[in-house]
């Protein structure tokens, strides 16, 4: 990650601001209006208080209306602009930085569905939620609240110095001096805080992670007993956070003693030169009451400076962790002009096939490593192999759900990278090992690559998975499935998602495994079934039982990373003892190998 | 509609009762929160009031240095000046030094409090049971722990300090006031009257809105977690563009409600802001008055302008705690909701101690249903004694995981008694029944973390050559060496990079590790293939030997090693015999048997 600083990361929100700017700006302008009536006030009270040390004690009512009248509509104006200058501040700024937030959210959103999976199996959830929530809201607190009050009361703190100069040179010097460290003490703090402020919000993900495995994964912990040693581990952590934010608040703490000693110090110091002044004839006491006033009115644009640049340096971190995300090259993408496959038949081929994931050793061989593989249109090809031989991988590349590193894979003589994602997954069907459904009803989730499906098709596919169990759960099939199908057994949820992929009516099915939850009668049952699909559908099925092995025409074996025999089951069972090694419970007489 | 736990959590105008019923819950549970840290909080309590009484103090000095020090040095004198103007930085320094100390002194306190519901939250939701977990969902549950614990954290760290300091600190200057010039003060007491009503209209506008922000927020939560956990899926079926047009109807709602609450601040802080310039201009107007008159200093003046402005600038913090306070109450609605809670599978409040389970288990005419659902597992008995292997086949559907899960006290029967060496499953603490009843099933879920943490997850604290030793015995060893870092290998997100059979085989050596009493495999060994499947069952004849075993499997090479085998159709044991025996005869299992063996060809 490149080292940007404060500003030029914050300014990289801006391009996702750009319709609520002009909205910012008058806001900002808007903040510094409201500032300045408040300064305005004190030069008003100058001129009363002096006129009352000329006229104390030898004045009539009719001679001190005229003075006082004036003074007071004044401030009383200028008090009404201030309160509406803060109502326009607000109603100009806050509508559109919830705009922005949204914005900001939808676009994440996007982007992360758009990056391919390699991404997710680096990042787990909880960072990820941490940033959609947690992290934009700050954004959004900061681009209508921070930065608009950070303008307006530098602005402020300038023209109010500006303003005791104008009263009296000297007193103004002694504050400016006096005052003046602040900007050193806010400068280290930015730097300090910062990685502090980062610290805190990684671990705020974590956290977020620990919870969101805690309860996926709570089955397991249940069966083991291990909800006490999670927890432990959980407050663990959640103890690492508190400390960050415990030095978080010292942090501040200490930046705020500064901000409020040193203002006060420097009005003590003023106030015992101005009594010196006016004794000395050098200043009316109107002048010096009209400067304690304006440091008053200082008193909250400096303070606030603190918790303004903690609050700017945590926007900082946010939009550092949201472009993390953003910058994340999304390395499988639609070409720029998608081919089209004109005539879909379904004729799969890989060729010269590499593939290694990104995160493995450099010396470590490809994990694929030069596949050649051909399916012709309505073939069905199951794929053998021992466990991590790299069988769903390859799937996976099938739909680009990852990329090959090098070789191709063509869909009816098109390269699938030329095809968009869209068209090539709407012919290309998938069902996964760990069935992944999704909290909505049984309709939806079968129906979920096929939206427009009619009634027929849904029945039909749900026949061929054998998954008429639906229509006796309390809605049919318009019965919610708890979130990932919790509720339901894992062959039920085998079943739903072969159906899924069936009524996808693709061109070809990828079937990881598709029946390894289900008992021998309903697997015959569903491989009878299916068979009437695969006459007309090209298939690739990872298989790792014979009864599987029964759905395909024929046989691909993969080993060492390329497909090293291709045949029907009978003859590769009698010629190759890798084969045999793999899917075979028998020895190569045909007895039971059993066990020792 | 009752407002039990979780029930009707989305609801957001609630009756009068439920509205009580909700509020006692959630000031329960803020008294539970403090009562841990109050004498800390009396402390903190201590500090700040010391701290504005101090602050409270500095505009009156000016006003004595205006009115009286500076006549004095007029005339030559400048001690009092001197004197007042070293009191005055002594006081200013004495305050913001207790003030930074309090901002130190209450972040612990916030931090503890936060952590004590972070964890007890995190523990409880462990607790509760599968049944709850399925309908809930995860989504709810994280936002839950994140962003309502989130809305609560904002409430202490910023509102609590400026709510002490800022109330106390409007009641000094009043007190303050009240000093040096009543009635200045009695205008300020009139300005209570219009600050009344604006405050009542914020109040009951805000209410509703904060909890809406909170419904909005859990389900763009819920949206987001299901898209990212099943994103393999999303992208295989197209399911993006649908997602994202549901993600943005949710952002919106979340926008909507959100800018509601926000506009309304809008409305309410400018309005304090008029009432406080209005009433500085009357107090000037009244004070200017009697100042021309000579009955006033024109350094009681300017302290009372100060005051006024003084007594206001708190008013805004206040409302920004109101506002904070209100979404942070909408936020302990949900949580103490969640902790109201009670496991469907209690533990017992007086456990009765196993030391050395033997594995004895006994049905004793059980009977269970799910819920108000139909009957799975009609009345039954059964006795599997201490070290037997039971295999239990039959159809899916036919009750067999559902037995398993009462073993495993996932639920507890409807009627009846499940027994372990005699004791009733009921009266065993959690603890002690996990240690003697361990459960692998299909889905193996993996932890972020190591492949070694995965499988010291069956013991916690196991050394490497017991972690070790355990994949060795499953025949998980030679794999896992071969992974880039081996047992240091990080697993990812959900086990991403090992595939589903070697996730299998991590949760078989977790198993190993965990070396319980009665050991439930619920088609543990189903996404293995034939290699590691003899590996396994090799090292299955080593684990089970001496061992209570529950073996479901529809592969039926795992049953051989069984010493008996449970035919369960329709919830009822049709056969039980020895497997040679039933495979010898004519039955249910026979025939099972033999379609597997002609399903290995």
């Amino acid at each position: 990650m490149k080292k940007r600083g404060t500003i030029a990361t914050l300014l990289r929100i801006f391009p996702y601001a750009k319709s609520a700017l002009p909205r910012i700006i008058l806001g900002t302008v808007a903040a510094v209006g409201a500032h300045m009536m408040a300064l305005a006030i004190p030069g008003y009270l100058r001129g009363l208080v002096d006129s009352i040390k000329l006229n104390l004690n030898q004045s009539t009512s009719s001679a001190v209306m005229p003075i006082l009248v004036p003074v007071v509509l004044a401030v009383l104006g200028l008090g009404a602009l201030e309160a509406i200058m803060v109502l326009l501040r607000r109603w100009l700024v806050l509508t559109p930085g919830t705009h922005v937030e949204a914005g900001l959210r939808r676009t994440l959103y996007a982007k992360l569905q758009d990056l391919p999976v390699a991404f997710h199996d680096k990042w787990p959830s909880g960072q990820l939620l941490s940033r959609a929530t947690g992290d934009l809201s700050l954004i959004r607190r900061w681009l209508s609240f921070g930065i608009v009050l950070l303008i307006a009361n530098a602005l402020t703190v300038v023209v109010g110095l500006g303003m005791l100069y104008s009263f009296n040179w000297i007193l103004g010097t002694i504050y400016l001096l006096i005052v003046s460290p602040l900007w050193v003490i806010g400068f280290r703090f930015e730097k300090n805080y910062h990685a502090t402020a980062r610290k805190s919000q990684d671990q705020a993900g974590d956290l977020a992670t620990a919870v969101e495995q805690s309860v996926h994964g709570i089955r397991v912990l249940k069966a083991f007993g291990r909800g006490g040693f999670i927890t432990e581990k959980f407050a663990n952590d959640a103890l690492e956070l508190r400390k960050t934010e415990l030095i978080k608040a010292k942090m501040v703490a200490s930046l705020w003693l500064y901000l409020s000693v040193i203002p006060e110090l420097a009005l003590g110091v003023s106030l015992f030169a101005g009594v010196w002044l006016v004794q000395t004839g050098q200043m009316t006491i109107g002048s010096l009451a009209a400067f304690i006033l304006i440091t008053s009115v200082l008193r909250w644009p400096m303070d606030s400076v603190g918790f303004l640049l903690s609050m700017t340096i945590d926007a900082q971190t946010a939009v550092e962790r949201f472009f993390e995300v953003l910058d994340e090259p999304v390395t499988i993408r639609d070409p720029d002009e998608a081919a089209k496959v004109e005539q879909v038949r379904g004729r799969l081929v890989f060729e010269g096939v590499h593939f290694k994931y990104q995160d493995a050793p450099a010396e470590q061989a490809d994990l694929l490593d030069g596949v050649d593989l051909e399916l012709l249109p309505g073939e069905s090809v199951a794929l053998i192999g021992i466990t991590g031989s790299g069988k769903t991988t390859l799937t996976g590349l099938a739909t680009r759900l990852y990329e090959v590193t090098a070789g191709s894979v063509k869909l009816d003589g098109v390269d699938i990278r030329d095809l968009s994602r869209e068209e090539l997954r709407s012919h290309i069907a998938m069902a996964f090992e760990d069935a992944t459904l999704f909290s909505a009803s049984v309709r939806e989730n079968v129906l979920l690559g096929n939206p427009t499906a009619s009634e027929a098709d849904l029945e039909q596919a749900l026949a061929i998975a054998q998954a008429q169990f639906v229509y006796d759960l309390p809605d049919g099939l318009d019965t919610k499935i708890g979130e990932e199908g919790l509720s339901l057994s894992g062959g039920q949820r085998q079943r739903l998602a072969l159906a899924r992929a069936v009524a996808a009516k693709p061109a070809v099915l990828v079937l990881d495994d598709p029946l390894s939850a289900l008992d021998v009668d309903t697997e015959a049952m569903v491989e009878d079934a299916l068979r009437t699909v695969l006459k007309t559908t090209t298939a690739l099925i990872v298989a790792h039982r014979p009864s599987t092995v029964q759905l395909a025409d024929k046989v691909a074996l993969l080993q060492d990373g390329r497909i090293t025999a291709v045949g029907r089951h009978s003859d590769l069972l009698a010629s190759n003892e890798h084969y045999r090694f793999v899917i075979s419970s028998l020895d190569a007489a045909g007895h039971m190998i059993e066990v020792k | 509609m009752a407002m039990q736990g979780v029930q009707n959590e989305e609801k957001i105008d609630l009756s009068k009762d439920e509205q009580k019923a909700v509020r006692a819950r959630s000031m329960k549970l803020l008294g539970e929160l403090v009562r841990p840290v109050r004498t800390r909080l009396f402390g903190s309590l201590g500090l700040v009031i010391s701290a504005q009484g101090l602050r409270v103090l500095l505009p009156g000095l000016i006003a004595i240095a205006i009115d009286k020090a500076l006549p004095a040095a007029v005339k030559g004198d400048f001690v009092p000046l001197n004197l007042l103007i070293v009191g005055y930085l002594a006081t200013a320094a004495a305050s913001s030094a207790l003030i930074a100390f309090f901002v130190r002194y209450a972040a612990k306190i916030n931090q503890d409090i936060l952590f004590g519901l972070r964890k007890r939250l995190f523990a409880h939701t462990q607790k509760l049971s599968i049944e709850f977990h399925e309908t809930y969902t995860s989504g709810r549950v994280i936002s839950r722990q994140t962003n309502d614990l989130d809305s609560i954290m904002e409430l202490l760290n910023s509102g609590g300090n400026d709510m002490i300091a800022g109330l106390l600190y409007m009641i000094f200057t009043a007190v303050a006031m009240i000093l040096l010039d009543a009635s200045s003060f009695g205008i300020m007491l009139l300005s209570f009257i219009p600050l009344y009503f604006l405050t009542r209209w914020f109040q009951k506008q805000t209410r509703t809105n904060y909890r809406k922000t909170r419904v909005a927020s859990a389900r763009l939560i819920v949206h987001f977690v299901e898209t990212m956990t099943g994103i393999r899926a999303v992208k295989a079926f197209r399911k993006e563009r649908a997602n994202e047009e549901k993600y943005e109807e949710l952002v919106e709602d979340y926008r909507y409600v959100n800018a509601r609450v926000i506009q309304l601040f809008g409305i309410y802080d400018p309005g304090l802001i008029m009432i406080g310039n209005v009433t500085a201009a009357a107090v000037l107007f009244y004070g200017g008055l009697r100042v021309f008159d000579g009955h006033l200093g024109v350094g009681v003046l300017i302290a009372a302008m100060l005051y006024v402005r003084q007594f206001y600038g708190p008013m805004e913090q206040l409302a920004m705690f109101y506002n904070s306070y209100q979404s942070a109450n909408s936020g302990l609605e949900k949580i103490s909701g969640v902790l109201e809670e009670k496991p469907s599978v209690a533990e017992p409040e007086n456990p009765t101690p196993l030391d050395e389970p033997k594995g004895h288990l006994e049905f004793d005419a059980v009977e269970f249903h799910y819920g108000k659902g139909q009957t799975v597992l009609p009345s039954f008995s059964l006795d599997i004694p201490a070290g037997q292997t039971i295999a239990l086949v039959g159809t899916t559907g036919a009750g067999k995981s559902t037995l398993a899960k009462l073993v495993s006290r996932f639920y507890d029967p409807t009627e009846g008694a499940v027994r372990l060496d005699g004791i009733d499953l009921r009266n065993l603490a959690d603890e002690t029944l996990r240690r003697a009843v361990v459960m692998v099933t299909q889905e193996a879920y993996l932890f972020s973390g190591s492949v070694g943490d995965n499988i010291a997850l069956g013991k916690p604290g196991a050394s490497q050559d017991e972690i070790e030793a355990a994949a060795k015995a499953v025949g998980a060893h030679e794999f896992i060496t071969a992974l880039p870092d081996g047992y240091g290998t990080d697993v990812n997100k959900r086990g991403g990079r090992v595939s589903a059979g070697q996730r299998q085989l991590i949760s078989f050596a977790r198993a190993f590790l965990a070396d319980p009493a009665v050991l439930i495999l619920d088609e543990a060994t189903a996404s293995l293939d034939i290699p590691s499947e003899r590996l396994v069952q090799h090292g299955l004849k080593t684990l089970l030997a001496d061992r209570t075993a529950i073996i479901i499997a529809h592969r039926l090479s795992t049953v051989s090693i069984a010493d008996r085998v449970l035919v369960l159709e329709h919830g009822q044991i049709i056969e039980d015999d020895a497997p040679a025996k039933l495979i010898a005869g004519t039955g249910k299992f026979a025939k099972m048997h033999k379609a597997w063996r002609d399903s290995l060809v």
